[in-house]
């Protein structure tokens, strides 16, 4: 049995209590409170080689499951892995019924507050919220005033962030009222802690996250405004370069909801609908996960413009239920704060469970006067969004103090001052005690919230988070909260996500065909490549003759692979080899294998939510290490990351094909590859045909590439010849690596893709492939060699086609307008006109630029 | 969106409002917005070169009350009012006291307006001098801004338009904790005989409100230097420009795209007023 190298510590090895925190594990007496015994207990049944082994375990699980978070700050954009402590966070009973009573206090209180807000606006006339609260905050969107929600609901997900003080009660840190994030985190721990600790969960028997699930999936299918039973919900995301998009992702798989971005929805007539590929479809529950900003470019202030222009209206026309309704962030300022416990007693008259952080608002003179006393105990923080930002003045140099105490002085308002939030400690599976917040979640079910019986908690690396941690700040634990009296009768296991099974065809938005389309290409791409460079690998490794290291060269030159400068005055093998090292290790090369891998991940990526768990896991390994080392070892080495890739890929295909049905998506994602395959082989044979003399000696490494080596062994019992060569390569319809079979396919693929009457085209590429088809074999070989060029173009044609067709299109089918149809093409701008004044030039705002996305943005 | 229709307001009647729009837009609604303006919400679903909008409106507007500068309550007591009165009309006001996306508020515009402000001086006072001395000190170049410039930038420059101007006076105000709003709508064309031509006509134009307790808002039209009557008709109002551009969209597809305004606005003559508040009625009927 392997050890690991370094042992992780066990969780409950005595050590130094710190009296000031308090501990989650252990009370103040050094024994280990009484709802972690089991669990300890659990732990020490498997012993520590058992566990090391789990943990293991447990990180592959997160690897091949791909969970991610993607980051944009100086250092790039990348997507970081979500990292898991593998011991949950375990509350008792009797402490779970106060924290669940108290976030189900908070969450009617906030909904409360925020119908009066967008509504009569009493607290404010009647003095219990200070206007400004409301006028001097950016979050209150005066666009979305007075638009009733349905239901009058304007919380249905509300998230709060705990912090345990040293008393052993949790405050709450921060309200998130906008978009919460975690829910598919939450779930996502709980599948992960489940499988590599099976029998800790037994012994406990944590609260089942589940049901909550299934509530909120109930609850969301019946909010469609029109009653329709049936309504597509979707998802918004800002898609594959948003921080959460992992989750966004797992949530639609797994509530089976439609994820979509911005620019897959359109308005027509105030209401929403989803650009698919057999035209527009009525969305009538959007489940946001974008802050409002990324809503609607022509009523709210927003930065991007590649969202939904006229969404507003759709709501105020009541035709589309906004979830959570735009205008909900409001209540993540933290000026509001010191405000609930007023408002709770006015709307109630009860007393506010759960006591917030001790926050004062600077917009008035008492609490200005007192902050200004004691300003470098305090955390400064912008009173309005939810943005941290601290300022803690003490630290601040001498100029920037100056700066800062002007804004303080000239916009009190604009403030608030905090407490430092000191954090419990939570025992970690690999290291020390670490500080830990936890966030609990809300849901609105239908008639009532329901609080998730379980939570996302956070480690932090040291104490000095007070606020609102960003989702990257630090590890993640599951939280189990343990059952009432009786345990629960069954234990429900929640496995890992099925093997998706594609929607109804109609579902597919537009940008996900294009996406499986590329996906496949690349893959497809790649493949190619890898196999050109792992027969040079093989000529190389063996005897290789001049004039076939020359042929070769040629080959690869006219494939495109650059020579270094270095290699020109080299013999045949050695400058073939410095060409494919040089191509190997090139990282910059866009036709290179690392950018080819690059692209296929992010196409992956960008279809996730399509995508099944093994399908990803294959994808999630891809990796080429450029081969390092001296002479023959490099190709050696080479050779096997080369086999290694080109096995993975022909995984991938195989689990596709079996794995997936054959919906719209299959026909885009099939066509990339037959297209990319077929002017690969075209090409292939171009290349290899084109130097007459030197081609014999290429006739075994162009089978060899095109994986026909042993078909054409067992056709014809003798060396390669050029007629038979081009035979199979090109017009043998059963080899499926010919241009014969490619055509065939494609043309079968045309028959099924979405017919719509104003598009027309169809017909016409199943022509174009037939006609193709036919010429291929009819031509002969003379003709057909002569040929090749074409062939790749017409492909390549047929492709354009395609974007142009499916991938770009905003086609109204149900405008009313007789004219011609509207074209949408990925690069165009969707520009913002604004009226002029006095002769002010207009100023259009472009969307590449204004569609960046922001550094890395908070856990919202 | 269009803000097209000129807002009935007491001393302004609507007494009639067309337009015209080619191509015809798919679907039209209309609604009220947030400041009580008029919305009408228009989508074109084919494929467009160009888009006209005609409007045509005819207003009967009366005279301003301007009341004497001196009598009116001191700019602190203004201020001091907002922060205090939660009487609708006051938090209307106070509402208006606070940075806006086009109006940040910066202690530079405190310090310029600041001179025309000294302790204890009535409101309309302060701002008449206020006004007076950005017409003074900023020179109108249409060339030299857009609707992007920063504000800080307009003053370091001392140059712009009639929009810059308008929200460097509410900057201006609303950095001392004085409530100013921003007005878009249009100037008589062709002056009355013996007056000069308005700078601003031909085009939108855009002034200012400020709030003066006991008389309410009161427009000052600082790239002219005077306080708005007969010349001026109002299309709306909003903390600034961007919540009542007269037109705002979003387009779909590619290439450049220009945007031209053309305004005439024709004195009729005069009526009185018992015909006015028939029509008035009438038009609202109508509507």
């Amino acid at each position: 049995m392997a050890t690991p190298a370094t042992e992780p510590p066990p969780p409950d090895a005595p050590r130094p209590a710190v009296p000031s925190l308090w501990d989650e594990l252990r009370g103040g007496d050094g024994e280990v409170r009484p709802e972690w015994r089991a669990l300890i207990a659990c732990l020490e049944a498997l012993g520590p080689e058992e566990l090391a082994l789990r943990y293991e375990d447990g990180r592959r699980i997160l690897r091949e499951h791909g969970v991610t978070c993607f980051v944009a700050d100086a250092a790039g954009e990348r997507d970081v892995p979500w990292e898991l402590d593998f011991l949950p966070l375990v509350l008792g009973a009797a402490e779970w019924r106060e924290i669940e009573r108290g976030v189900l206090q908070r969450a009617r209180l906030l909904n409360g507050v925020l119908a009066d807000l967008h509504g009569q606006q009493r607290l404010v006339r009647d003095g219990l919220l200070p206007a400004p609260l409301l006028y001097a905050n950016p979050a209150y969107l005066r666009a979305c005033q007075a638009i009733q929600p349905p239901g009058g609901v304007y919380l249905h997900t509300y998230a709060v962030d705990l912090a345990r003080a040293t008393d052993g009660r949790w405050w709450v840190v921060s309200d998130r009222t906008q978009a919460p994030a975690g829910l598919g985190f939450t779930l996502e721990n709980r599948s992960i802690v489940t499988r590599i600790l099976p029998e800790a969960v037994q012994a406990l028997r944590p609260r089942s996250l589940r049901e909550a699930f299934r509530r909120r999936r109930e609850a969301l299918r019946r909010m469609a405004p029109s009653g329709a039973e049936n309504s597509v919900v979707a998802i918004l995301s800002r898609g594959p370069r948003s921080e959460a998009y992992f989750e966004n992702a797992y949530l639609a798989r797994s509530l089976g909801f439609t994820l979509v971005e911005g620019a897959d929805l359109t308005v027509r007539d105030r209401r929403v609908f989803l650009k698919t590929l057999e035209g527009l479809r009525l969305v009538e529950v959007i489940l946001r996960r974008v802050a409002d900003t990324y809503c609607d470019p022509l009523e709210l202030h927003g930065e991007s413009l590649l969202v939904v222009p006229g969404l507003v209206e759709a709501t105020r026309a009541g035709r589309v239920a906004v979830i959570n309704a735009l205008g909900a962030g409001l209540l993540e300022s933290p000026a509001f704060l010191p405000f609930l416990p007023g408002l709770c007693w006015h709307l109630f008259e009860e007393e506010l469970r759960l006591p917030s952080l001790a926050t004062w608002w600077c917009g008035e003179v008492r609490e200005w006067t007192y902050v200004h006393e004691h300003l470098d105990e305090l955390v400064l923080r912008p009173a309005f969004g939810s943005s941290v930002h601290p300022t803690f003045t003490k630290d601040l140099a001498a100029g920037e103090r100056e700066r800062f105490l002007t804004a303080f002085h000239g916009r009190p308002h604009d403030f608030v001052a905090q407490e430092r939030v000191v954090l419990s400690l939570a025992p970690t599976h690999d290291a020390g005690p670490q500080p830990v917040t936890l966030r609990v979640f809300a849901i609105f079910d239908g008639r009532d919230y329901l609080v998730l019986p379980g939570g996302l908690a956070r480690l932090l690396p040291q104490q000095t988070m007070f606020a609102a941690p960003a989702l990257l700040a630090g590890r993640s634990k599951d939280v189990w909260v343990l059952p009432d009296h009786e345990p629960e009768t069954e234990v429900h296991l929640i496995a890992n996500p099925a093997p998706i099974a594609e929607r109804a065809a109609s579902d597919l938005p537009s940008r996900m065909a294009e996406n499986l389309f590329w996906l496949d290409r690349y893959v497809e791409r790649l493949e190619g490549a890898l196999r050109e460079c792992r027969c040079v690998v093989r000529h190389l490794a063996g005897e290789l003759s001049a004039s076939r290291g020359l042929a070769l060269l040629g080959l690869v030159d006219r494939l495109g692979l650059p020579q270094p400068k270095a290699a020109e005055n080299l013999e045949p093998a050695a400058r073939l080899q410095a060409v494919l090292l040089a191509y190997l290790r090139d990282e910059q090369h866009p036709a290179g294998i690392q950018a080819l891998i690059a692209r296929v991940r992010h196409g992956a990526f960008a279809v996730r939510d399509r995508l099944s768990a093994d399908t990803w896991r294959i994808l999630s390994r891809l990796s080429f290490r450029p081969p390092v080392g001296a002479g023959n070892l490099r190709l050696v080495r080479a050779a096997e990351a080369l086999n290694t890739l080109v096995v993975q890929l022909l995984a991938f295909s195989g689990l596709e094909m079996e794995s997936m049905t054959r919906g719209h998506g299959w026909v885009f994602l099939d066509l990339g590859r037959r297209l990319e395959r077929g002017q690969h082989v075209a090409r292939l044979v171009a290349a290899g045909a084109a130097d007459a003399e030197r081609s014999p000696l290429l006739l075994e490494p162009l089978l060899e590439i095109a994986d026909s080596v042993m078909t054409y062994r067992r056709r014809y019992f003798a060396e390669p010849q050029l007629p038979g060569v081009l035979d199979l390569l090109l017009r043998d319809p059963t080899n499926r690596r010919s241009l014969a079979f490619q055509l065939t396919a494609s043309e079968r693929l045309a028959g099924d893709l979405p017919v719509r009457a104003e598009l027309g085209g169809v017909a016409d590429v199943g022509a174009r492939l037939a006609a193709l088809s036919a010429r291929l074999a009819t031509a002969d070989d003379a003709e057909l060699r002569a040929s090749l060029n074409f062939f790749t173009e017409e492909l390549g044609a047929i492709s354009d086609w395609l974007t142009r067709t499916f991938f770009s299109h905003v086609v109204s089918r149900v405008s009313r307008d007789e004219g011609p149809t509207l074209r949408h093409h990925p690069h165009d701008h969707v520009r913002l006109p604004v009226g002029c004044h006095g002769g002010a030039p207009l100023v259009a705002t472009d969307a590449a630029a204004a569609a960046a996305p922001t550094a890395a943005q908070l856990l919202p | 969106m269009l803000r097209l229709t000129p807002r009935r307001l007491p001393r302004q009647l609507r007494l009639s409002y067309s337009r015209e729009t080619a191509p015809v837009p798919t679907s039209t609604s209309r609604f009220t917005d947030y400041f009580g303006n008029d919305v009408t919400f228009v989508t074109i679903e084919g494929a467009h070169r160009r888009w006209r909008v005609t409007s045509r409106s005819r207003v009967a507007v009366g005279p301003a009350f301007i009341p004497d500068p001196a009598e009116t309550p001191t700019w602190e007591s203004v201020r001091g009012l907002c922060r205090t009165d939660r009487s609708p009309r006051a938090l209307e006001a106070y509402e208006y006291t606070f940075a806006s996306p086009f109006v940040p508020l910066e202690e530079s515009f405190a310090d310029y307006a600041r001179p025309s402000f000294p302790a204890g001086r009535p409101v309309l006072e302060a701002v008449l001098d206020l006004t007076a001395r950005i017409h003074a000190e900023f020179r109108f170049d249409a060339t030299a801004t857009t609707v992007a410039t920063p504000l800080a930038e307009v003053l370091r420059e001392r140059r712009g338009v009639c929009q810059d101007f308008a929200h460097l006076q509410i900057a201006c105000l609303r950095s001392l904790g004085l409530p100013a709003r921003y007005v878009s709508g249009y100037l008589e064309t062709v002056p009355p005989p013996g007056q000069a031509r308005l700078v601003g006509a031909d085009a939108s134009h855009a002034w200012i409100a400020f709030f003066c307790p006991g008389i309410g808002w009161m427009d000052v039209d600082p790239t002219n230097n005077l306080l708005p009557s007969m010349q001026h008709i109002t299309l709306g109002w909003g903390p600034d420009y961007g919540d009542v551009s007269p037109i705002r969209g979003v387009l779909i597809g590619g290439g450049d795209h220009v945007l031209r305004v053309g305004v005439d606005v024709l004195a009729l003559g005069t009526v009185e007023t018992d015909d006015l508040v028939e029509a008035a009625g009438d038009a609202l009927a109508a509507e």
